[in-house]
């Protein structure tokens, strides 16, 4: 009814407040699951239809840069880690730093794509207006397009993770939010992230690595 | 029939005068706790959020029959004389998009689903009040693109936006109205996610899961599947804008994409989306019946799994829309088999519907008039579903007026005579004002035939092999169809009833008193209308769901 500390209005205590939250952002990460899973079931379909003209234009794309942006993610994941465990143990000035770091390490991916989007522009690999020369063959735009569509929507995630962890880093250091008596923010919204990370973890294999 | 209307629940002060200008109960309700739009439209309380709901599905509800009837109109005669062909593509398909998705789906959950579950589990709103606004919020988004895309002249590839013809060759607005589902299920999502979460961690002390009211068993049932489906819809129409804005062809088969894959990812939504509006239905019959048979329900934990059932196979009966697309026989003859199995559900329940009524104390009120129309539409829609299940017999059928008969049968005849039932159940409990018991009935009997009057020729005509979505038809049809477009004038004047004698009692109705029903469950035990936080004090529930006392009253 009234606010008692933290708990909000439906709530009784602070447990059962937090339970909640947990659950209510895993329900969401399963949507996000079936989101990808049109796009993943689409890949699966046509790499069975078009198996050697897939494998072919999966060798063209820079495994390299996919595989320093792999590191690059599941490092991230491991300073959201670390942020949690400083929340829960109180100290709010450690969680907003590694928050920040995640961040920044989520920017990091961000950028290397966009400089791999960049690559294959030019090599006339990118569905787009003016970047497909190479891309006449039927079922090697086709798997071009699903590419763009994976790790594009992928992106946009990633970027509205890196917002919202930017976000909290920035209430934890105006003391808007405070550690450890809502380190649940934290650990929902680390959530998030960790399963943007999951999801590149399948998206790598399923276009880089079926060569 | 009127001592039970009056009602005798603990308002004291309740049937004073004839006329009362506002009761004690009202005074400090839900109703009265702020009046200012702000208090409204930046509100959090599950139950003002559901009012919202409530008008703004009736508003897309009428934008929608509009449509549907400028068709009847128009297939009153064999010659198209009313629309162009390409105004009745169009007519079609925006009654499709905006009955799917802006009534049926939302209509139950997000009007009695939101009002009713934190009530009858005793709870002070929902898991996430600030979530359930935003939903309200994004259904309205959703709901604005829908209506530019009506001014703007329409979309024409029905609402099922198949490939290639949504992607490559449709004229009308169709990126617009994807846009407009897309955003649509972000607020499905996060209704189902609400409720999921809710139902799991605010049940009063005592509110066991055995305990729990069969709306609610239906609505956790209904909310896995909003919440399962909902984002591969999200994902098919974000490919479809894709290759229709930037030509990034997932589905063109110039690229050797599949256009079949489209129907796949669309239907492995849009069959479950069919439980979605069903099952919140049965959720309000299981209430209505129980209420008007004065009986425990008969076998509840049956219902409650076949509920569950009815949600999980119904995720895997999605290609028998798709029985003469050119796929596979193997694949055909497993979803045949499928869509049989999912039949049994629903049988279960119809059965245990019928057996809590047997030996019941039966009172006609209206609630109980809409669930036994609901039930013999539903058992007519369900069984001549079972046709379409089948392999061999779908083939004839497919694609006529039998599977537009068949599936209006469960969505209008059920759905929205379910909708119905409930508004007239809860309307005391939501506005605290009873309602003229003699034109509730009158309704639901005009809704009963008036229904059956429109759809029932088109099962004939479907047989007769009148395909859907054609306006220009055989004249040795005429006559069915003269015979439908009349019962939809029934059908549609019995729609608007409602209007007059429910806005009607809010203002000079007699106060309902808490239970005018006389029914089990929490949300009969706060006041009508409940207070702005539902419970003084959690209750804590000591008594079985459905506790009616059989043998008291026995010899009656």
């Amino acid at each position: 009814m009234t606010r008692s500390g933290l708990v909000e209005e439906p709530f009784s205590d602070p447990e059962q407040q937090r339970r909640a939250a947990l659950f209510g952002m895993t329900i969401f990460l399963a949507t996000e699951i079936l989101l990808f899973g049109g796009i993943f079931a689409a890949l699966i379909f046509y790499q069975a239809a078009h198996r050697e003209i897939f494998v072919e234009t999966s060798r063209e794309l820079h495994i390299w840069i996919a595989t320093g942006n792999t590191v690059v993610l599941l490092t991230s994941s491991l300073f959201a880690a670390l942020a949690v465990a400083a929340a829960k143990a109180g100290n709010g000035k450690a969680t907003g730093w590694l928050l920040g770091v995640t961040a920044a390490l989520g920017l990091a991916f961000l950028g290397l794509k966009g400089w791999e989007y960049a690559l294959e522009y030019g090599e006339g690999l990118l569905p787009l207006a003016g970047g497909d020369a190479k891309l006449g063959e039927p079922g090697k735009r086709l798997f071009m397009d699903l590419y763009l569509m994976a790790t594009g929507l992928h992106a946009v995630h990633v970027t509205i993770g890196v917002c919202l962890l930017l976000f909290i880093a920035a209430r934890i250091a105006t003391r808007a939010t405070r550690m450890p008596e809502q380190a649940t923010t934290i650990e929902v919204s680390t959530l998030y992230w960790h399963l943007i990370d999951v999801i590149w973890v399948f998206l790598f294999p399923a276009l880089y690595l079926v060569r | 029939m009127s001592e039970t209307v009056t009602g005798r629940g603990g308002s004291e002060e309740a049937s004073r005068e004839e006329t009362v200008n506002e009761t004690q109960s009202e005074r400090v309700s839900y109703l009265r706790a702020g009046h200012t739009l702000r208090s409204w439209f930046f509100t959090t309380d599950h139950k003002r959020i559901a009012l919202l709901y409530l008008i703004s599905v009736t508003f897309f509800f009428f934008i929608g029959g509009m449509a549907a009837g400028l068709m009847r109109t128009d297939l009153l005669t064999p010659q198209g004389d009313v629309l162009s062909n390409e105004g009745y593509n169009r007519a079609f398909t925006l009654h499709g998009v905006i009955m799917v998705w802006f009534f049926l789906i939302p209509s139950i959950p997000n009007v009695f689903g939101n009002f009713l579950i934190p009530l009858m589990i005793g709870a002070r709103d929902l898991a996430f009040p600030r979530l359930n606004l935003l939903s309200w919020y994004i259904y309205w988004i959703g709901g604005l693109f829908t209506l530019w895309v009506l001014l703007a002249g329409g979309v024409d590839t029905g609402w099922t936006f198949y490939t290639p013809l949504s992607s490559m060759f449709a004229n009308g607005n169709v990126v617009m109205a994807a846009a407009a589902v897309f955003v649509v299920g972000f607020s499905s999502i996060l209704t189902g996610l609400n409720f999921i979460v809710t139902i799991h961690t605010l049940r009063a002390p005592g509110m066991t899961w055995g305990r729990l009211p069969l709306f609610v068993w239906s609505h956790y049932a209904t909310s896995v599947i909003l919440v399962l489906a909902t984002p591969v819809l999200t994902v098919t129409l974000a490919l479809i804008v894709a290759e229709r804005l930037f030509g990034l062809g997932i589905f063109d088969p110039a690229l050797g994409g599949d256009p079949l894959l489209y129907q796949h990812l669309f239907w492995f939504y849009s069959h479950p989306a069919v439980y979605i509006m069903v099952l919140p239905a049965m959720a309000v019959v299981s209430e209505l019946v129980a209420a008007a048979a004065r009986k425990p329900v008969f076998g509840y934990w049956f219902i409650v799994f076949s509920s569950l059932g009815i949600a999980a196979v119904g995720f895997l009966v999605w290609a028998h829309h798709m029985f003469v697309s050119g796929m596979s026989m193997y694949v055909g003859a497993v979803f045949s088999f499928l869509s049989l199995v999912v039949a049994v559900p629903s049988g279960i329940k119809v059965y245990n519907w019928t057996a809590t009524l047997w030996k019941g104390h039966i009172s006609l009120d209206p609630p109980f008039l809409f669930a036994m129309g609901f039930i013999g539409l539903f058992v007519v829609g369900g069984l001549t579903g079972l046709i379409l299940a089948m392999l061999a017999l779908d083939v004839h059928v497919h694609d006529t007026y039998f599977v537009v008969a068949h599936f209006h049968y469960i969505m209008v005849g059920g759905t929205v005579s379910a909708f119905f039932g409930a508004l007239h159940f809860w309307w005391p409990k939501m506005t605290g004002r009873m309602f003229s018991i003699g034109w509730g009935r009158l309704t639901a009997l005009f809704i009963f035939f008036g229904f059956n009057m429109t759809f029932f020729p088109q099962f004939i005509l479907g047989y007769l092999g009148m395909p859907r979505r054609y306006h220009v038809y055989d004249p040795q049809f005429q006559v069915l169809h003269v015979l439908s477009s009349a019962g939809s004038t029934i059908l549609g004047f019995a729609y608007l009833f409602p209007f007059a004698y429910l806005l009607y009692a809010l203002r000079y109705g007699k106060p309902s008193g808490d239970n005018p029903w006389e029914a089990t469950g929490l949300e009969w035990t706060v006041p009508s209308p409940p207070p702005k936080h539902n419970f003084d004090e959690i209750p804590v529930v000591t008594r079985e769901p459905y506790d009616y006392e059989v043998e008291k009253e026995g010899g009656a």
